[in-house]
């Protein structure tokens, strides 16, 4: 049953994607083109926290399935409609995540995030290997909308994404399965005598951030136009996802989102004023992130209103 | 440049001149920016600093920046209108990500009102910026971008420009060179061709293939290796085993040097060695010295042409290193293209662009033109260190071919 509350938490946030959707008509040139960054590390870190967020694993497998996601976009363009692919690509990543969540989710953390950290190396030599084979002729993605820019399409395209991963999350919140992967998180050998199968849940719950990442590579794509390995499969992307979803904080659904905004513009700020310094800066940045906000802004906010609920 | 307004005796005049330019550059897209005298042209410029395709950029893309900057401010800048203009050039950093070039070009484009923006660095990274150039209407005038499919990206993006050439030209003309020498009975029929499994190597070695079959050659050993492979020894001592006449790389910087390296210990005797790029960095020969002597690789100058000695005397002395022997002078020919396309109509952009696609242009490396469907169709494909030179020895319509020399050991 929805409660008033729920009722008003979704039209809120109806509202919010609707205002963000305006952006393209305000301005179709540098903002747009942050607000693409903004929305793309908003679906990537807010998914990645679906998962990692409830039980501790830390994944690194999102470039992984990025890259596996534009490489969709790239092969069939020609042939499928656009609109198909991003489905498409959805389950292709989302079946390759449970085939990982399968062989690596019984293990414990660390061995986890290893594992996903090569899984983005592993897919791409994969590729290049079918490359090789077929002697390939370079990935050229020539989309063209009409009278609507490729920018602004793919802006709405990772807005209606955003929509989804955060009902998705809000569904999942609620369900049976959020509530044993809150028990997971906690303490996993409790779970397991509890009687949840701790193995079906964690697979299911990893197949989101990878059926999402997909997703957003194959919605990328002809942003990019030339699609390569080394560019589509970069690891660069899985640790900014973590970065972002960490500085935001992992616990709330909108956790991720505090994250992204700042950092993000941040980013722009450091690569626009220091562009010979721009990795020693971010470097630094992240220092300070963990040092002096380690639950992220969720924490500070949290933090901030327990003390003025205390004072009162 | 509200400094410069306050020390100004002509106030007034001044700032009208200082309002018009503002609102010119608010919609760089339709009216092109008036500059007061000496008022810099604003060049944007993005590409790797750090990433994985830094290091090239290094040896490459940001030298002739410097150079061309330093030369023309020298000179008094770039004449407009019948006023010289200095050149200023804004630097970002794409971290060899092609999200970060759109970016930085979208910021040139609309923060800092570049009046024209220089091309990225790298295949990728110049084709993910290419629908921002051109929604802007900035003439593109590519270098480190090499494609079999110029003709459709120029369809697409009708300000796109090619300088460096093709890939089939780049295969073909490895082979034309073999059989010119097995035709001159320098050497045999016997042909190993390896390639680094990544974007260049494979399509160099779909397009080389099929060419050296037509040619009558015996592939003799073919094989391929991961790009960061770090042990190329079973590499060559496949090709060793095979006992080939010639032997090709189309290969990558790191395993350029890892096969000269052992093909050196294993004394790999063949009359014919060519690896593809980086071979042309003069940090190759520094590295092999007299074994360097005849080596094959893809690229190629006209050293003796004096437009590239006075350019590559200057390099040195500006920038404190040498040029490559391959895309170095062309990314100092593209920055001319621009220049004298500026100087002869102005900045306005379209008009820039189509001055681009009609005129004839004196660069560097020679003349170069734009009138085959934006591509220059004279560049060099293959050249050869001969004694310490690296020379040209096969181009596509380029003058001053020299002869390919025979491969005679490792010592």
């Amino acid at each position: 049953m929805m409660s008033t509350t729920d009722i008003r938490t979704i039209a809120i946030a109806a509202v919010a994607i609707g205002v963000c959707a305006l952006l393209p008509l305000v301005d179709q040139g540098y903002w747009l083109s942050i607000g693409v960054s903004i929305a793309m590390f908003t679906v990537l870190a807010t998914s990645w926290a679906l998962f990692s967020g409830p039980t501790h694993y830390i994944s690194l497998a999102t470039a992984a399935f990025f890259g596996i996601g534009t490489y969709v976009t790239g092969s069939f363009y020609e042939s499928v409609s656009f609109w198909l692919l991003l489905p498409a690509a959805a389950i292709v990543g989302g079946l390759l995540a449970g085939i990982v969540g399968l062989a690596t989710l019984r293990l414990s953390g660390v061995y986890f995030v290893i594992f996903t950290l090569g899984l983005a190396e592993l897919v791409r030599q994969v590729i290049t290997w079918a490359q090789n084979m077929t002697g390939h002729r370079g990935t050229y993605v020539l989309l063209d909308f009409g009278s609507r820019s490729v920018e602004e399409v793919i802006y709405w395209t990772l807005l209606g994404l955003a929509a989804i991963v955060y009902l998705a999350g809000w569904l999942i919140g609620r369900s049976r399965l959020g509530f044993a992967l809150r028990i997971i998180g906690d303490d996993e050998e409790v779970a397991r005598h509890s009687g949840i199968n701790t193995a079906r849940a964690k697979v299911l719950l990893f197949m989101v951030p990878g059926a999402v990442a997909a997703a957003t590579g194959a919605a990328l794509a002809p942003r990019y136009v030339y699609i390569e390995p080394a560019l589509a499969f970069t690891p660069l992307l899985s640790f900014q996802v973590v970065i972002m979803a960490l500085l935001g904080g992992a616990g709330r659904l909108w956790g991720p989102l505090v994250g992204v905004i700042p950092f993000t513009l941040l980013w722009e700020v450091i690569s626009a004023t220091f562009p010979n310094q721009t990795t020693l800066l971010l470097g630094a940045a992240f220092l300070v992130i963990v040092y002096v906000l380690p639950r992220g802004f969720v924490g500070l906010l949290e933090r901030a209103r327990a003390r003025a609920g205390g004072g009162a | 440049m509200i400094q410069e307004e306050e020390k100004s005796p002509m106030k007034f005049q001044r700032r009208t001149v200082l309002k018009l330019s503002a609102a010119a550059l608010a919609a760089p897209a339709i009216i092109p920016g008036r500059l007061a005298a000496n008022d810099p042209i604003i060049f944007g410029a993005v590409a790797p600093k750090t990433g994985p395709l830094a290091g090239g950029a290094a040896v490459t893309h940001w030298p002739n920046l410097q150079l061309w900057q330093t030369q023309v401010n020298a000179a008094g800048g770039i004449m407009v209108d019948g006023n010289a203009h200095p050149v200023e050039i804004i630097e970002y950093d794409d971290q060899t990500n092609p999200g970060e070039t759109i970016r930085g070009v979208q910021r040139l484009a609309t923060q800092d009102n570049a009046h024209f923006i220089i091309t990225p660095y790298g295949t990728g990274l110049h084709i993910a910026a290419a629908p921002i150039f051109d929604r802007y209407g900035y003439p593109q005038v590519c270098v480190t971008a090499i494609t079999d499919q110029g003709s459709e990206l120029a369809g697409q993006f009708p300000n796109m420009f090619f300088t460096l050439g093709a890939t089939t030209p780049f295969a073909g003309d490895v082979i034309r060179v073999l059989t010119a020498m097995r035709d001159a009975g320098q050497i045999g029929n016997r042909l190993a061709m390896v390639n680094v499994a990544d974007a260049f190597g494979i399509e160099l070695m779909a397009a080389g293939m099929p060419l050296a079959e037509a040619a009558g050659f015996e592939l003799v050993y073919e094989t391929s290796y991961p790009l960061g492979t770090q042990d190329l020894a079973p590499v060559i001592n496949g090709v060793k085993d095979a006992a080939p006449d010639a032997f090709v790389a189309w290969s990558y910087p790191p395993d350029t040097f890892g096969l000269t390296e052992q093909a050196m210990i294993a004394g790999l005797e063949v009359g014919a060695y060519y690896t593809a790029v980086a071979t042309s960095f003069p940090g190759f020969n520094a590295r092999f010295e007299g074994a360097a002597n005849n080596i094959l690789g893809a690229g190629g100058v006209n050293p003796d042409l004096p437009s590239f000695q006075e350019y590559e005397a200057a390099h040195i002395e500006v920038t404190g290193q040498a040029p490559d022997y391959w895309a170095s002078a062309t990314t100092y020919g593209s920055l001319q293209v621009l220049q004298q396309s500026i100087e002869a109509v102005g900045l306005d952009r379209e008009a820039v662009s189509a001055h681009i696609k009609e005129a004839d242009f004196d660069t560097v490396l020679g003349p170069m033109h734009f009138r085959d469907n934006n591509f220059n169709q004279a560049y060099w494909t293959v050249g050869q260190w001969q004694d310490g030179v690296f020379r040209g020895v096969a181009s596509q319509n380029r003058d001053g071919v020299a002869a390919a020399r025979l491969k005679e050991g490792w010592a």
